[in-house]
């Protein structure tokens, strides 16, 4: 149960209570109003995952890029041993 | 407090009730299918009907008419890019398009509930009008009925049109082979009896040979445009989405398009437009009519960036979202790139893409290759797509 | 789109399936639990750039699939009523109970609506002071924490008319009762990558090490699914039984505390019906303390008919990965999506509907090539 979609915060409505804060979230164009209550550090500008209208994670930046790097080496390594992939 | 944006299903659950009608009997797919072979064609059946095309080419007193009707219950009456009006005028138009024979008359006849606003109705006509001079047809003649309140949502429109199949280059001089499997050389096998779903092609028909029937293996399918923009509009609207930029309806009259195509001297083989249950429904009816594979591939298919976000976080898949302004149109392999070329230059076409070909094994099959490489099979949709969250 | 598109990319797909195919040596079975991953691996063919030494099998990661034919039943004599609004996410309209879906209730009249979000059934229920609105709080643990806040804003706002249906299933009990049963041919499990992200995957550990296998939370892309099939493989390959996440860019081991507060303030644990797979103590949750008064269960007393499963369907074996869809004799003949016999045939990640709409018929696969098997 599990569809939740990575989207980027563009706004923030603080009313003063954590379980009511609200922000605008976009993806790729499309904008929802979104429950952060459960990402707290997420600030404008930030990309977090979003299930049923409410943020349950905010996307690591850095860790997002961990299988892209593991596959360049892993590419260069293919190269030096002479195993050009397909 | 304003009332929450829910949605707003306009068909449930697809049980088989034989008994009785159910708004899965409306949805384009499966049920809807059965509905005109089990109920309508036994009933009405003669050459024109069975074609099972988006209009029928009769001839009259020497000239070739295209003949078609479509009824519009869309809600909301009123969505981004257009209202129920557009649709009446262009989705009539589209389908004479798609006859390859140019739209001249149309008919509407309205229903309309007790209580609906007058300045809808005024919105509604003027829209039509619009669309009527645009497309260059003329609505000759109409009927308005009046339902108790409850009993219609607001205006039903049904409109009829007629055109004529001119003698472009593009139309084929003469009969084509209906059963050339292409098996190479020789003889082509004739189909087995158990195969066919179409009885035979009419004298008529095979003459123009713009239908299913003309499809071969080794065809290209281009799509007209981006998919699944008229879907989205209305669910936004249902939904309550916010764009940053707007997606509107695709409704448009894509007869500039065929007949460029038909100027250009293109050997068209097929068309269609794409309505409810989207590109997938379309391409699935003519696999099974035609008993070949359309194989599609994924990285090929346009879909706008927006449209495709509205898609994600509804757990929507684009290929099953509804269009009002796109069509499909298979030509020879060879004539793809002119083709293309053709479609560019017109407004209501410059997003064409070839998506995919016809192969001939397995039948009755669209196939997918996603992006990644792997294959599925792209089935017909039993009821209509519902949001998830799974 | 960002942090979704890039995680489509074929090149580096075929990478991954590469590596792949050059560590295994010998046949691996391997289940995904959730049925966001399911939808995935059947809609991009996934399984056409695998070697056929590894098996995937789909586990009961559908909460759909498994909410008790019981529950279905009660929603529907809820949605009824004609006091009623009943709310509910797209997935469980079409689910057949004893006698009909909340499909064929909306067919008969009764107020049935879908909407994306608890909160959107809270503030229906604001505006329609009138009415009692029930939501069909149905998920993983993934979907509590809007659920519960759905039950503390409620509360905070003294909203009267408003009640839950709760059929929450928690994942670590159903892998346990999966691993334990004697027919378990599962040897490694991509862990269900949002569950994590809300609960951590501290409860893994545990698991890993009583039954000796390997389990890693993976995400939902292709490139997730194909990195996560990688890392059990290669733990499979050199006798590894650890714990270890793919899914970083979302999961952190300790998961997010702000909702796992929430949730143990609204929910407590309690034993669960599975469809199909029968009672798991333990595996689901239950509204506690203040927030009791919110249970639909307990608001409206079901005098129904007893539930009474088609006597054809086995979702239970499929459910458990003994057997593909395709293999039960009710596939694509007595029970398909227009006539579901069972839940895994309607919603869209259960293994038959997935099964049956993206081609995996015997009839179909021979024809299609693939990468792999060239």
């Amino acid at each position: 149960m599990c569809l939740a979609v990575p989207g980027k915060i563009v706004e923030i409505t603080d009313t003063g209570d954590i379980a009511f804060r609200v922000g605008k979230v976009d993806f790729g164009g499309i904008r929802k109003e979104i429950n952060l209550a459960y990402t707290p550090e997420a600030e404008v500008g930030k990309y977090v995952l979003v299930h049923v209208g409410f943020a349950i994670s905010v996307i690591d930046e850095e860790e997002a890029q961990r299988v892209f790097k593991l596959l360049e080496e892993m590419g260069a390594v293919q190269e030096e041993l002479g195993e050009i992939p397909q | 407090m304003a009332d929450v944006k829910t949605f707003n299903l306009s068909c449930p659950v697809p049980r088989v009730a034989d008994d009785r009608i159910v708004l899965a009997h409306g949805g384009g797919g499966r049920l809807t299918h059965q509905l005109i072979e089990k109920i309508f064609i036994p009933a009405f059946a003669n050459d024109a009907l069975e074609q099972r095309h988006d209009g029928a080419v009769i001839p009259v007193a020497g000239a070739r008419l295209a003949f078609t009707t479509d009824s519009f219950v869309v809600r909301p009456l009123i969505f981004p890019g257009g209202n129920i009006g557009d649709l009446a005028v262009n989705g009539t138009v589209n389908d004479l398009a798609m006859c390859g024979a140019r739209p001249f008359y149309l008919s509407a006849g309205f229903i309309l509930e007790e209580g609906l606003e007058m300045e809808t109705l005024r919105t509604v006509v003027t829209s039509m009008k619009d669309a009527a001079a645009k497309a260059n047809v003329k609505l000759v003649t109409g009927d308005t009925k009046v339902v108790d309140k409850g009993k219609g949502d607001g205006i039903f429109i049904n409109t009829s049109g007629i055109g004529v199949i001119e003698g472009f280059p593009g139309l084929a001089k003469e009969a084509r082979p209906f059963d050339k499997l292409g098996a190479g050389s020789g003889a082509p096998p004739l189909p087995r009896e158990e195969d066919r779903v179409v009885p035979h092609v009419s004298p008529i028909l095979r003459d123009v040979g713009i239908g299913p029937w003309s499809v071969q293996p080794g065809d290209a399918v281009i799509v007209s445009g981006d998919l699944g923009r008229h879907g989205i509009a209305i669910l936004s609207v249902r939904e309550g989405l916010e764009f940053e930029s707007p997606i509107l309806s695709d409704c448009a009259n894509v007869w500039p398009a065929v007949e460029a195509l038909l100027h250009a001297g293109i050997d068209i083989h097929c068309l269609r437009d794409l309505t409810r249950g989207g590109l997938a429904t379309t391409l699935n009816e003519i696999a099974s009519d035609r008993n070949v594979c359309i194989k599609l591939e994924e990285a090929l298919i346009p879909v706008n960036e927006t449209v495709q976000g509205a898609c994600e976080i509804l757990g929507l898949d684009p290929l099953y979202v509804a269009n009002e302004g796109r069509f499909a149109v298979f030509v020879p392999a060879a004539q793809v790139e002119a083709a293309l070329s053709v479609l560019k230059k017109v407004e209501v076409s410059q997003g064409a893409a070839r998506v995919g070909k016809v192969e001939e094994t397995p039948g009755h099959t669209v196939v997918l290759q996603s992006r990644i490489g792997g294959n599925r099979v792209v089935d017909m949709l039993s009821g209509e797509q519902l949001p998830r969250i799974c | 789109m960002k942090f979704l598109s890039e995680y489509r990319d074929p090149k580096l797909a075929e990478q991954l399936a590469a590596a792949i195919r050059k560590k295994v040596t010998r046949p691996w079975t391997i289940m995904e639990i959730c049925g966001g991953q399911t939808h995935t691996i059947v809609k991009s063919g996934l399984e056409d750039l695998l070697p056929r030494e590894i098996t995937l099998v789909h586990g009961p990661g559908c909460p759909v699939c498994v909410t008790p034919i019981e529950l279905i039943d009660k929603a529907v004599a809820i949605a009824k009523r004609p006091d009623a609004i009943f709310c509910s996410f797209g997935d469980m309209l079409r689910v057949p109970g004893s006698s009909k879906s909340l499909f064929d209730a909306k067919a008969e009249g009764a107020d049935v609506r879908i909407v994306y979000s608890p909160l959107d059934a809270l503030k229906l229920a604001k505006s329609n002071p009138d009415k009692q609105v029930a939501f069909f709080a149905v998920g993983f643990e993934t979907t509590a924490p809007a659920n519960a806040m759905a039950a503390w804003q409620a509360d905070r706002e003294g909203v009267e008319n408003f009640s839950l249906l709760v059929s929450h299933v928690l994942v670590p009990p159903a892998m346990e009762a999966l691993l334990s049963s004697d027919n378990c041919v599962v040897k490694g499990f991509l862990a269900a990558g949002h569950v994590c992200t809300v609960m951590g995957f501290e409860e893994y550990f545990p698991i890993a090490e009583k039954y000796k296998v390997p389990i890693v939370v993976t995400g939902f892309e292709p490139l997730d699914l194909l990195e996560g099939i990688h890392m059990v493989v290669c733990q499979l390959e050199e006798a590894r039984h650890e714990v270890e996440n793919q899914y970083v860019r979302a999961v952190r081991r300790e998961g997010n505390r702000p909702a796992q507060k929430t949730i143990t303030e609204v929910f407590e644990i309690s034993p669960r019906q599975w469809r199909g797979l029968g009672e798991i103590p333990a595996s689901g949750f239950q509204l506690r303390g203040r927030f009791q008064k919110y249970d639909a269960n307990r608001r409206f007393p079901y005098s129904g008919e007893p539930a009474q499963e088609s006597p054809d369907c086995i979702s239970g074996m499929i459910l458990q990965g003994l057997k593909k869809p395709h293999e039960c004799p009710a596939f694509a003949v007595k029970c398909t999506p227009e006539n579901p016999l069972g839940a895994p045939m309607v919603s869209s990640e259960g293994a038959c509907a997935a099964y049956y709409h993206y081609g995996r018929r015997q009839n179909v696969q021979p024809e299609l090539s693939s990468p792999a098997s060239r």
